[in-house]
């Protein structure tokens, strides 16, 4: 089983990164959610993204996956600039889930993962009308492939299953496996372990390293600290949309700034910086998650 | 379905073991009654009056009776292998409730038709009273639990043969109701069919048929075809069903072109009868009437092929701009596409413009097709029946109809059509996928209105003349109400609400001043008690009910079956 496409053959123009992001800023009117970010991913590597509520993750994430357009800055992958439009990225090889599980919830999880086919196939209406060979050919190869990514995420059971009727960690594996099948070179989990249990948490480090493993790289935005110092081979914290620092897990964790940022500084700001850091923002961030 | 008059379950449980003698002297009354006269009038509803001797609502009533039988037997006596797999409590429900319905309805018509109550003979009395006895004994049946239907194999022959008798019901069905010139025995009937459908539907045999229709699909395909091939030879020769029908065949076409619009791509478009008649317009233009505008006269299948690229062509201009607006603003500029359609061709008329369509005149005097030697305007014969100009149109329209639900299955079962499904379910998230939704929506809106321009184009020579008032809103409105009410999304619901919508008006002659009000309030209906439609496509039923969990469960093995194909 390997999830690299032709494309992505192991001879790495090591200079080239996979992902460069640079510079990306990102205003809504006077409110700057994202300032002047830069993120490099290489290839095989997993990259967290951390920071306190608000701080601008997702909204970095919709500017990196063209859902929002940046004001300022651009986003490469393998050396070619991406267009601002979902549809472009994904064609380029960028696939993300997304933090509010958004899957086809009427569908089945095969169904759900032939729609994440839908950008590597090609059938048009008239050979889908005439159910010509080309139709048959490719309709086929996108149903093996679809299970054949299902049991990669461990859903090999739950084929025939609605998206609805299913558990919420597999939900999350589901949408994990939609993913997966527009054949990325890079995935990007908006907190892929949101509301489980330690088990469930282990199993998704689990996955994840699983698909770093199969050539891919991935950028994870999490809140569980453990999880994110034991996965990740870089770290980069954002908070209030700039970059605090970037480095390795040990970097980061011993980094005094971070663990300010997270619990305060017990000084007289104390209460102002909570107070922004957490509802004010908070409710800045729901809405950034439906675009 | 609500349980309408539910007991207390004290009363059930006190009486229940009446359930079953009441039952079936209830049927035993309707039938006894049946048999006698019903009424002191011979001319009204058909000859109710000879004791010994059922009319066709008499019939119907014995019919309905022994069903009931047929159902209380398998719930003890002889038939118990068959109740193991049939809810027969819920089946008799709904049977025993629309029973009832249809003997009251049966006492209204008497009265209103021959001046008054007196004219009610005892044999309608005594049915009537049957009626409420087996009401009351359904009231007092207990639902039990009923194994998996998916499990009910029958052998091959026996399935096979289901699906004929079905179809053959289908056919004689239909001929007997488009025979019945009396408006109140015609509604008396679909009573009738309305109160069997409910009781194999409540007690669980349809979705066994379901399961065997989707194990025999050919075979089904088949024997459907076959039936609506048949129909004309049932008819004799005789013009005035069949240009009904052939009614019905252009609006089911144009309706499941719109199918692929509202039930697969989810747009609500309001201006849909503008793309049939473009293709009605450039049918007539290109044909070889005296009053056609433009010269060139190619043969027909070129003049069909041009009218849906033209109609196909129109809907990419349209829906260039307009696809980018969303749900109401969607079918606010469709609706105003289809007024400036109208107008247009209203104004063509050489004052304002060139002089390509006559304005208000329209087209008349377009000539009946011909293949070869084939007029379609002659009479023909087969098997030694006569087959007059509607019949000939009636197996042109099959076939489009045929072609236009090819189209439609195909699609649907695509990758396009998971693409389709993905965009309803949500927009964004199918974007984030790469799934093309712009593109999509525009191949659904062109693909309608390719298929409109086909059936637009036969439709000119079938109604002879194209005039502008043919193709105002209202229309686009009914057709849309067909698919509202039959199912959006399925096949089978939408030629089911072509039926309905198309057929009642023509037959029901005093409901036609009434029809907008009675659809008006029918779509209100259904919008409160089921707004998936007749027949419900399964995912569109899931849509319809995003909270209904154990929906979700039950239906879940039969999306499953679909996807696998």
């Amino acid at each position: 089983m390997t999830l690299t496409t032709e494309g992505t053959t192991t001879s790495p123009s090591a200079a080239v990164p996979l992902l460069q992001a640079d510079n990306v800023t990102m205003r809504f009117g006077g409110l700057t959610a994202v300032s002047r970010v830069s993120m490099t991913v290489n290839e095989g590597e997993i990259l967290g993204l951390i920071g306190p509520n608000g701080a601008g993750k997702t909204t970095f994430f919709n500017c990196l996956t063209g859902l929002y357009k940046p004001t300022e800055g651009q986003v490469r992958l393998s050396g070619v600039e991406l267009p601002p439009k979902p549809r472009a990225v994904v064609k380029a090889g960028m696939a993300r889930t997304f933090q509010n599980i958004r899957l086809f919830a009427n569908m089945t999880a095969l169904e759900n993962v032939m729609v994440g086919r839908y950008c590597r196939t090609s059938s048009g209406a008239i050979t889908s009308i005439l159910h010509g060979p080309k139709f048959r050919r490719e309709e086929a190869q996108t149903r093996a492939r679809a299970q054949e990514l299902l049991d990669f995420v461990g859903l090999g059971e739950s084929t025939d299953h609605l998206a609805r009727n299913m558990p919420y960690g597999n939900q999350r594996r589901l949408e994990i496996a939609r993913a997966l099948a527009t054949d990325p070179k890079l995935v990007l989990l908006d907190e892929p372990t949101a509301g489980m249990n330690p088990l469930e948490t282990r199993q998704a480090s689990e996955l994840i390293f699983k698909i770093r493993d199969s050539g891919l790289a991935v950028v994870v935005i999490e809140h569980d600290m453990r999880f994110i110092f034991s996965l990740c081979d870089r770290v980069l914290c954002l908070v209030r949309g700039e970059t605090l620092i970037v480095g390795t897990p040990e970097e980061v964790q011993s980094d005094p700034r971070v663990i300010e940022a997270y619990i305060g500084s017990g000084t007289d700001e104390d209460e102002q910086d909570t107070g922004d850091g957490h509802e004010g923002a908070a409710s800045a961030e729901d809405e950034q998650d439906t675009p | 379905m609500m349980k309408i008059l539910t007991l207390p379950p004290g009363i059930v449980a006190k009486y229940g073991s009446k359930a079953w003698p009441l039952g079936l002297a209830g049927a035993a009354l309707v039938i006894l009654g049946s048999l006698l006269s019903w009424s002191y009038d011979p001319t009204i509803l058909g000859d109710l009056s000879i004791t010994f001797n059922p009319g066709g609502l008499q019939l119907m009533a014995i019919a309905l009776a022994l069903l009931a039988v047929v159902l209380l037997l398998a719930r003890k006596g002889p038939l118990t292998s068959l109740g193991q797999w049939a809810d027969t409590a819920k089946g008799l429900d709904g049977l025993a409730t629309w029973t009832l319905v249809f003997m009251a309805m049966v006492v209204v018509a008497i009265t209103v038709e021959a001046g008054g109550l007196i004219n009610v003979q005892p044999g309608c009395w005594i049915s009537l009273l049957g009626a409420i006895i087996l009401f009351a004994s359904s009231r007092l049946l207990v639902s039990r639990k009923t194994r998996n239907l998916a499990e009910a194999l029958l052998p091959g022959w026996a399935e096979i043969l289901v699906i004929v008798v079905i179809m053959a019901g289908l056919l004689f069905g239909t001929a007997y109701a488009l025979n019945l010139a009396d408006g109140w025995v015609l509604i008396l009937f679909l009573v009738f069919v309305t109160a069997v459908a409910m009781s194999t539907i409540r007690a669980g045999l349809m979705s066994w048929l379901a399961h065997v229709s989707l194990r025999r699909k050919r075979e089904l395909i088949l024997a459907s075809f076959a039936v609506a091939f048949c129909f004309p030879l049932t008819q004799g020769g005789s013009d005035a069903n069949m240009s009904i029908a052939a009614q019905v065949l252009i609006f089911a076409s144009a309706a499941m072109g719109l199918n692929i619009v509202v039930g697969l791509a989810g747009l609500l478009d309001l201006g849909y009868i503008a793309f049939l008649g473009a293709g009605a317009y450039v049918g007539a233009t290109l044909s070889t009437s005296g009053f056609a505008t433009i010269g060139w006269k190619p043969p027909f299948f070129v003049v069909v092929i041009v009218a849906a690229c033209f109609t196909a062509t129109l809907g990419l201009i349209i829906g260039t701009p307009t696809l980018r607006v969303n749900g109401d603003y969607l079918a606010i500029v469709t609706l105003g596409f289809g007024e400036i359609f109208r107008l247009t061709m209203f104004n063509l008329d050489g004052n304002n413009g060139p002089d390509l369509t006559h304005g208000p005149n329209g087209i008349p005097a377009i000539p009946d097709l011909y293949f070869g030697s084939f007029n379609f305007g002659d009479t023909h014969s087969l098997l030694g029946i006569p087959l007059s100009r509607f019949s000939n149109y009636y197996f042109l329209l099959l076939l489009l109809l045929a072609f236009v639900i090819l189209v439609f299955h195909r699609l649907n079962t695509s990758r396009i059509g998971r693409g389709w499904v993905a965009i309803r379910e949500d927009e964004k998230a199918a974007e984030a996928m790469g799934v093309n939704v712009f593109g999509l929506k525009l191949l659904a809106f062109s693909t309608g209105a390719f298929l409109a321009g086909m059936a637009g184009a036969i439709k000119a020579h079938v109604d002879v003349s194209v005039t502008p008032d043919q193709y105002v809103f209202l229309e686009s409105a009914f057709l849309l109400a067909a698919i509202v009410l039959g199912g959006m999304g399925t096949i089978v619901g939408v030629l089911v609400g072509s039926v309905i919508l198309k057929l009642l008006p023509e037959k029901l002659r005093f409901f036609a001043d009434y029809r907008l009000l009675l659809f008006g309030l029918l779509l209100v209906v259904m919008m409160r008690f089921r707004p998936e439609g007749l027949v419900a496509s399964r995912r569109r039923q899931l849509e319809f009910h995003e909270e209904d969990e154990d929906l979700a469960v039950r239906v879940e093995g039969d999306i499953a079956e679909e996807v696998a194909g």
